[in-house]
């Protein structure tokens, strides 16, 4: 009985496995990083998602949508509303006036993220024919996402760093941006990031690796801002169940014990 | 059901029995009305709804004599610069000739308290049988009372949003609002 | 109450004597639930037919709840998910317990069936009980199917082409079907609508399915791990209070499992893949089903001929249904036939070998390995089974439950 058990457990998580099993290719995998929202009880590191919502949007926003998401939102990172319409007060979104004519108005925190390109086709267009992907669920798109984004971000390597191998084998040219850790090595992305490219109001030092790091702690509150509601609930649900089945062994046994 | 009998008999103490049942029952009925508050909160308006439960309005750009028509809540809303003329008729009508008495001043107060007789913000939505009224834009008839007029079944309100003549039963309603500077309105 | 199985309950409560004497539901209940005599010998394995049904219903109860807040349009799917997701009060909670329920209910089920084959329960008079278990599985393939594809992201889409596609193997008649399928000539809007009418049905269905089980169920009984009728009172215990606390906490225990999932990894089982929006021009890289699906993925592509893929792939289930007549042993559990016992483990390994096969690119090892265990997997069915049942000594059978259970507490 007891192996049966076994054998079935180990079915079934092996499946499980398998079902998340995938080729490796010749792709390295990006290195581990310990981020503050891992584990059970991992929570968003604020200060670091506010600056990445920075970093976000000084750099990327140039680019890349975040359409999921709205100025409001941001409240749950810990700004005040004030602060949020500080934010956005430059900030102009189209819409439409009375008369139906397109017109641009100022944003409010009801409005969604402002996006760079008016549609999927503009924005390939103006990308060399490639639109940059939205950034709303990105960390939950990719496997092991935080990771894989924050090696990207960092993981270009300059032209004249290359191995002749390496450039013979990815037939990579100057104009070319060689990756380490996105498939195929080539990427229509230039580098975004560098030392200091954002100025941060807390006094962290802008390195490429701190930006990186921040902007996939706010990418990763963007994927789904609810993770910590999920892990409290969690937690309690766990703990109730637990105390459910105690006393279900207890009442089981109990009814059992003339017949055993 | 009648009432369960547990066999008794063997080894398990019948009191001891009990209470397991009845601690696990009231754990199970507290498990399953936790679970089923989820459900029900799912129906709430979600948080893209709530945040256009209230809008800011910049009322700058609306001249003396103007009016415009922002639209909150899914429904209508006429916010109106009135004249020193509009402010003065509204507040000469005698209580007793208003089928809804209401003073001019308590249809012009935010919810601080805040009095500024200039601007009429309400429900552009007759009590009536819930048309939109005429009136709030240029051009349109405006009714006997110099104010709004509903088409539908000729409902006449004055320069205080007020019912005057026709079928409607009450003044047009006023929302909540905040004036929270001089040039911007929070309706909601 | 305490009535034993057969006499008519006598109830204390006017108002529920009044209803009974009308429509008699509580003296259903009373039966079925209450007195029914049950083999006293089940053991945990026997809890998986109540977890599966706790499932469905937990299933059908947030699917509802989605459903108000669900969008079937292709340009709004997506978005409407991730709104239930961010926006809808404790939408994230509804979304991730049905996303995962659907695995854990699969789970249940695997388990459910793998029991169903160990102990024999298929074997006479358990026949259509055991087919009426086999169309469940059909449909709840289906309504898992169509369910993934209603989030419209890159694997709801190409896993729907993949699927769907598998119909134009049918010769003549074949594209014919699949543009009927689609309502259209590529999945699209049409598609999308037809997925989630059809998503939303079926789950009743499968509540029908279900009802129709458990009254055949309750016609003999259930099996137990002896595989031996019960001969007497001394062999049953009423199903109330003995299995329903059993079950009871064997639900409570599961739920642990699925809680920990749901709260704790809820993305674990799916594919990231299906977090970038469907884009009908980009294949992703690797088109993989949801793990439940794994086994008989991998069936299909081990056969190098398309019809012949799919005809293999929708045999491994066909087979099913004809399994308590390919089974020539008259013993029903596995206990007692030494053989069989061991050619069950293999079968098990086999189906999670399957799910690698299918989880994984076909290339390389992969390919023979599928193709191996595909051969195996009809093999166990269709040769070994009769065979086996000839062949095979079984062990003595012990003379009564109540005689088995007694000697084993002596022992």
């Amino acid at each position: 009985m007891r192996k049966l058990l076994v054998t079935g457990a180990i079915a079934a998580a092996s499946l499980a496995t398998a079902a998340v099993a995938i080729a490796a290719g010749t792709t390295p995998h990006p290195p581990h990083k310990h981020w503050h929202f891992q584990g059970p009880f991992g929570t968003y590191d604020r200060a670091a998602a506010q600056r990445g919502y920075q970093v976000y949007q000084e750099v990327c926003a140039a680019c890349h949508s975040l359409s999921l998401l709205a100025y409001r939102n941001l409240m749950e990172l810990g700004l005040t509303e004030n602060q949020v319409k500080d934010l956005i007060k430059d900030i102009q979104v189209p819409d439409l006036n009375d008369d139906g004519q397109p017109i641009e108005r100022p944003a409010r925190p009801s409005d969604r993220f402002k996006k760079p390109f008016p549609n999927e086709a503009a924005a390939a267009a103006a990308n060399n024919g490639k639109a940059p992907p939205d950034l709303s669920v990105i960390v939950k798109a990719r496997e092991n996402g935080p990771d894989y984004i924050h090696a990207l971000l960092t993981g270009y390597v300059p032209f004249d760093k290359l191995t002749p191998e390496q450039i013979k084998e990815f037939a990579v040219t100057k104009d070319d941006n060689f990756n380490t850790y996105f498939p195929g090595h080539k990427i229509a992305m230039a580098p975004p990031l560098s030392d200091d490219k954002v100025t941060y109001a807390d006094g962290t030092k802008a390195t490429t690796d701190q930006e990186a790091s921040d902007v996939v702690e706010f990418l990763a509150w963007a994927s789904e801002p609810h993770m910590e509601d999920r892990k409290r609930t969690g937690v309690r649900v766990v703990l109730f169940l637990l105390a459910m089945a105690g006393l279900m062994y207890a009442v089981k046994r109990s009814v059992w014990s003339d017949k055993h | 059901m009648a009432a369960s009998t547990i066999p008794t008999g063997g080894h398990g103490d019948p009191t001891r029995r009990d209470f397991l049942m009845v601690a696990t029952g009231a754990l199970g009925a507290v498990g399953v009305a936790a679970t089923a508050w989820p459900f029900i909160n799912n129906l709430n308006p979600a948080a893209d709804t709530l945040a256009l439960s209230s809008i800011e309005v910049n009322i700058q750009p609306i001249q003396v004599g103007q009016a415009i028509t922002v639209k909150w809540r899914g429904k209508p809303v006429f916010i109106r610069h009135r004249t020193p003329e509009d402010i003065k008729v509204a507040e000469a009508v005698p209580m007793s000739e208003l089928p809804d008495p209401q003073t001019d001043n308590a249809r012009v107060t935010d919810s601080a308290k805040k009095v500024r007789p200039e601007w009429l913000i309400m429900i552009g939505i007759c009590t009536h049988l819930g048309c939109v009224p005429l009136g709030n834009k240029p051009g349109q008839d405006k009714g006997p009372y110099d104010g709004w007029y509903c088409p539908c079944h000729g409902s006449a309100y004055d320069t205080a949003g007020r019912i005057r003549k026709g079928p409607a039963p009450k003044n047009l309603e006023i929302p909540d609002y905040l004036f929270t500077s001089d040039t911007l309105v929070r309706i909601g | 109450m305490a009535s034993s199985h057969g006499t008519p309950p006598v109830f204390n409560n006017k108002v529920i004597a009044w209803i009974d004497h009308r429509l008699p539901v509580f003296s259903y209940l009373e039966k079925e639930y209450n007195t029914f005599p049950t083999p006293r010998n089940f053991n945990y394995f026997w809890n998986f037919g109540a977890i599966a049904t706790v499932m469905l219903v937990l299933m059908i109860a947030t699917g509802i709840v989605l459903a108000t807040n669900y969008t079937p349009h292709v340009l709004m799917a997506f978005d409407s998910v991730e709104r239930i997701d961010r926006d809808v009060p404790q939408g994230w909670l509804i979304r991730d317990l049905h996303m995962n329920g659907a695995s854990f209910f699969f789970i249940a089920v695997y388990i459910h069936i793998f029991r169903g084959m160990y102990y024999g329960s298929y074997k006479a008079p358990r026949e259509l009980l055991w087919i009426l278990g086999v169309i469940i599985f059909l449909l709840m393939m289906a309504t898992a199917f169509m369910g993934y594809v209603l989030p419209w992201g890159q694997m709801s889409f190409w896993g729907a082409t993949v699927i769907t596609n598998l119909f134009s193997a049918i010769p003549v008649v074949g594209d014919a079907i699949v543009t009927w399928l689609w309502g259209g000539f590529a999945i699209d809007n049409p598609t999308l609508n037809r997925f989630y009418a059809l998503h939303y049905l079926l789950p009743f269905i499968i509540v029908a399915v279900v009802a129709l089980h458990v009254i055949a169920l309750h016609v003999h009984g259930s099996n137990n791990p002896l595989g031996i009728d019960p001969r007497g009172p001394q062999d049953t215990v009423p199903f109330h209070p003995y299995y329903t606390m059993k079950d009871g906490f064997g639900v409570v225990v599961f739920l642990i499992v699925y809680a920990g999932f749901a709260f704790f990894a809820p993305d674990y089982m799916g594919h990231p893949d299906n977090y970038i929006p469907a884009n009908p021009l980009v294949t992703p890289e690797h088109i993989v089903p949801e793990w439940y699906f794994l086994p008989f993925y991998a069936i299909l592509r081990a056969i190098p001929d398309k019809l012949g893929g799919v005809i293999a792939m929708f045999g491994a289930i066909a087979v099913l249904f004809v399994l308590p007549w390919l089974d020539t042993s008259r013993v029903r559990s596995a206990t007692f036939r030494p053989i069989y016992k061991w050619f069950m483990f293999v079968l098990v390994i086999d189906v999670v070998v399957l799910g690698f096969c299918g989880a994984n690119p076909p290339a390389g090892f992969w390919i023979p390995l599928a193709q191996v265990a595909t051969v195996y997997y009809f093999f166990h069915f269709l040769i070994l089974l009769p065979i086996l049942g000839k062949i095979e000594r079984p062990l003595p059978l012990p003379p009564s439950i109540a005689d088995a259970v007694l000697k084993k507490k002596a022992a």
